[in-house]
């Protein structure tokens, strides 16, 4: 004798009002966006603008395969690999004495104002950051990595931050209590703790940065970014194919290092 | 003299009274035991030797000073004079054995010595000698977490012979560990007592340990010291009346909560002469 | 009493793990070297006279924000107009994204029950679908703007399209791995008992998986109203590319008035989305 499926549980069916209610706002809210954008949609898909976007795809392949260009792309390519690199490290570097506030070792007060701080530095896009440090820094990779570094340290310190907090007490409290001093109760206790949590998420991060660092290049921070904004300007497909594809390979060999390094470093304690 | 309690008593945060009345003496060197059932309040005792909770009534004196009248230098240098053996290990369990165990002495090292001893270890020799008293001494450069809870247990007992304090405080140092190793371990314990002229003051569930072990036996009861006596002088009768609520019967190691052995039968629990 | 316990070994070697950390230290740095280099870090020049002058001149034009009428007339459209980006984005990811969930999760699969016939076939349709979902996913949105801004010109439509694509992808595959997740058991029922795939998917998998389902998307196009302004810096509208044109013309005012209501939008987006995760809950 076998149990019928739990799913039915022989109510009559009756309408759920607010799940209707609900549901007609969303159809509403999403017409009503579109209305907004008076963008015509139907020309968007006449069989004119059809036949135009079918021949701009058709332009990106081949994509441009020359030795010297190729050269070009790899340079590219090391350049963006540096600055997102280098981005979260200076970033993690931030965020570790940034997260000590955080996470209230220094009272309510140095709570909120540093995760005030964090909290403006996350909020504000790589990209609107990238901006403002081409202005400071001029136009190339620096610019970007200061503006991944920022940014990223908002975002670290505040989940170093959280670790912390939600470090259990009894290693420090027992040091503290055999006459250590608070920093050195920190380092023996809760950095050993908190290590291994946080290098998780500054590798999680690295590998969301490797697809930012490409992009920060739009709005001239150098790498495959710039050179992607380049030849799109001059409607080179082919060129622009050759660093999506770059771009693709290097994301998914950033996921691999960042994996392996992980392994490495942070094992899951089995 | 080492420590002296005159009419300390605690209630904690929720309301429960921890201690009451506690009026306890020790002079330098001395080794005495502390048993109770659960929940008599040896947990607390000890801290409160260990400065680490302040009791609401009556005063406290450590080592010749009123710990909570200190200002926080002299008291943090009185702390590193005291080595309390917690009985959950406090120890993260990425460091390496070596590095818990030099983690004793963080009280009188020298900041940058601490913060380079993170990198190399500054006295391996002393970390191994510490480690040898307890049968650990192989497992110098292990990670913690690959060790056992007797063994982890065992840890936290060398960081306090490493610390090398002037009054030692274990709150149950044994639990974890089958009955011959802590009968060894004990001894190693006493014996380092007995080298540097330090003062022991161990609580132990079971209690053919404590009158094998230690000459001064101290049975506490809800909050309260019930008695105070040589070991010798310890009967049966007052040990059932200390265990009433665990139904008469004093656990002995080895044999779990609820012993079959009865005190009148059992031979260990007849009060050893040292 | 002999304590029978080990003796201590002799000759203590020096640490074992220090090599391992001198090694690990030096590995580093000869990974630093180059990507320092690569990256042109050269934070001094940062605090030269002549740029610490033109940035002091910068951030002077921040303060005030501007607030004249006609700019503020067109930073209210420009929010609006991201607002509406994002959730039509949304939507069409959404459009995009349910049926390749759908095809992709294995917890609807027929073909598994058994196994049954059509196996092999199965397996490479439901392959196909999260190859194309990988695919979606592996460009940033805004390399999808850039590339439509080309084929479509300036304006929302742009976004809208991007947006979908980039979170399609995403969405499909949380979708997938949120069906996979909760208990297929009830599908599985219905399955063998002969019911057709969406009727499976409706009665059996969405009941247990909708409160997460809704959970995730809401967060999504929390996400998506930041990613929209972002897009707006390579011409997709809104108040990206207000913002862009403020600071291309080194308008320190605008860009400031553009940064605060920048950050009071992700703020509102921020409460709104956490609002509906707890209606939802």
């Amino acid at each position: 004798m076998t149990t019928p499926p739990t799913t039915f549980d022989g109510r009559a069916w009756r309408p759920c009002l607010a799940c209707l209610a609900g549901a007609l706002g969303l159809l509403a809210v999403v017409a009503a966006s579109f209305a907004y954008l008076s963008v015509s949609w139907g020309g968007l898909v006449s069989g004119e603008s059809m036949r135009l976007m079918g021949r701009f795809v058709t332009e990106f392949f081949p994509p441009d395969l020359s030795g010297s260009f190729l050269a070009r792309t790899a340079e590219a390519s090391l350049q963006t690999l540096a600055v997102s690199s280098i981005g979260t490290l200076l970033a993690a570097l931030v965020a570790m004495p940034l997260a000590l506030p955080a996470s209230g070792r220094f009272g309510r007060l140095g709570r909120a104002a540093s995760r005030l701080l964090l909290n403006v530095l996350r909020s504000v896009p790589e990209l609107v950051w990238a901006t403002l440090m081409v202005l400071a820094a001029g136009l190339g990779p620096m610019a970007g990595t200061l503006a991944l570094a920022v940014h990223t340290a908002g975002v670290l310190g505040r989940l170093f931050g959280e670790t912390l907090e939600n470090l259990p007490p009894t290693a420090e409290r027992a040091l503290r209590e055999a006459g250590a001093g608070p920093v050195v109760a920190f380092g023996y206790a809760n950095l050993p703790l908190a290590a291994p949590q946080w290098l998780g998420y500054a590798l999680y991060r690295w590998e969301m940065n490797i697809r930012m660092a490409a992009v920060l290049g739009f709005v001239g921070a150098g790498g495959l970014g710039q050179m992607l904004y380049f030849h799109l300007s001059l409607f080179q497909q082919a060129q622009a194919m050759t660093v999506l594809l770059a771009m693709f390979v290097l994301v998914v060999g950033v996921d691999a290092a960042s994996g392996w390094l992980r392994q490495r470093l942070a094992p899951a304690r089995s | 003299m080492a420590f002296t309690l005159s009419g300390c008593g605690l209630v904690h945060a929720n309301g429960h009274r921890a201690l009451e009345q506690v009026t306890l003496a020790a002079a330098q060197g001395e080794r005495l035991a502390v048993i109770g059932a659960s929940g008599a309040g040896k947990t607390t005792l000890l801290r409160v030797l260990g400065a680490s909770l302040k009791p609401g009534e009556g005063e406290v004196e450590l080592l010749g000073s009123a710990p909570w009248r200190l200002a926080p230098v002299p008291l943090k240098r009185l702390r590193a004079r005291i080595g309390t053996i917690h009985q959950q290990p406090p120890i993260p369990l990425r460091l390496r054995v070596v590095t818990a165990v030099l983690a004793g002495r963080l009280g009188q090292w020298p900041l940058w010595r601490a913060i380079a001893s993170l990198v190399y270890p500054a006295d391996m020799a002393g970390a191994q000698a510490a480690l040898a008293q307890l049968g650990l001494a192989d497992r110098l450069f292990d990670r913690c977490d690959r060790l056992s809870g007797g063994q982890l247990q065992r840890v936290g007992i060398a960081r306090v012979l490493y610390q090398q304090p002037a009054l030692m405080l274990a709150d149950e140092p044994v639990s974890s560990l089958d009955p011959t190793l802590a009968d060894q371990t004990l001894a190693a314990l006493v014996a380092a007592s007995e080298r540097d002229g330090a003062t022991l003051v161990a609580s132990l569930h079971a209690v053919d340990l404590a009158l094998k072990w230690f000459p001064r036996i101290v049975g506490m009861r809800s909050g309260r010291v019930v008695f105070d006596l040589p070991a010798s002088r310890v009967t049966p009768q007052m040990l059932s009346a200390l265990y009433a609520s665990e139904g008469g019967v004093p656990p002995v190691h080895g044999a779990g909560q609820h012993a079959h052995d009865t005190v009148a039968t059992s031979p260990a629990l007849q009060p050893a002469h040292l | 009493m002999t304590t029978a316990l080990a003796s201590p070994s002799s000759a203590l070697a020096r640490d074992p793990a220090w090599s391992a950390r001198v090694g690990g230290f030096i590995a580093f740095g000869v990974v630093m070297w180059p990507l320092l280099a690569w990256s042109e870090f050269r934070p001094w020049l940062l605090f030269d006279l002549q740029s610490l002058a033109a940035m002091r001149g910068f951030l002077a034009g921040f303060l005030p924000p501007s607030t004249a009428p006609d700019f503020l007339a067109l930073l209210a459209r420009s929010t609006l107009e991201t607002l509406a980006m994002a959730t039509a984005g949304m939507a069409l990811a959404f459009v995009l994204a349910a049926p390749l969930a759908f095809v992709a999760t294995r917890a609807l699969s027929i073909s598994r029950i058994g196994p049954g016939p059509g196996v092999w076939r199965a397996i490479i349709v439901r392959q196909s679908a999260r190859f194309m979902l990988t695919v979606l996913r592996a460009v940033p949105e805004v390399v999808w703007a850039l590339v439509l801004v080309r084929a479509l010109g300036l304006g929302p439509g742009a976004g809208v399209l991007a947006l979908g694509i980039a979170y399609g992808g995403l969405l499909g595959k949380v979708y997938s791995e949120i069906l996979e997740s909760t208990d297929t058991q009830p599908a599985r029922a219905l399955l063998e008992a002969g019911s057709g795939r969406l009727a499976a998917l409706l009665y059996g998998l969405v009941p247990g998986a909708a409160q997460e389902l809704a959970s995730y998307t809401v967060y999504r196009w929390e996400c998506a109203v930041r990613a929209s302004v972002v897009m707006g810096f390579v011409g997709a509208g809104g108040l990206g590319q207000l913002m862009d044109q403020s600071m291309k013309m080194l308008n320190g005012g605008e860009a400031s008035a553009i940064l605060l209501t920048f950050l009071a939008l992700v703020l509102l987006a921020d409460g709104i989305s956490a609002a509906l995760r707890r209606a939802l809950a």
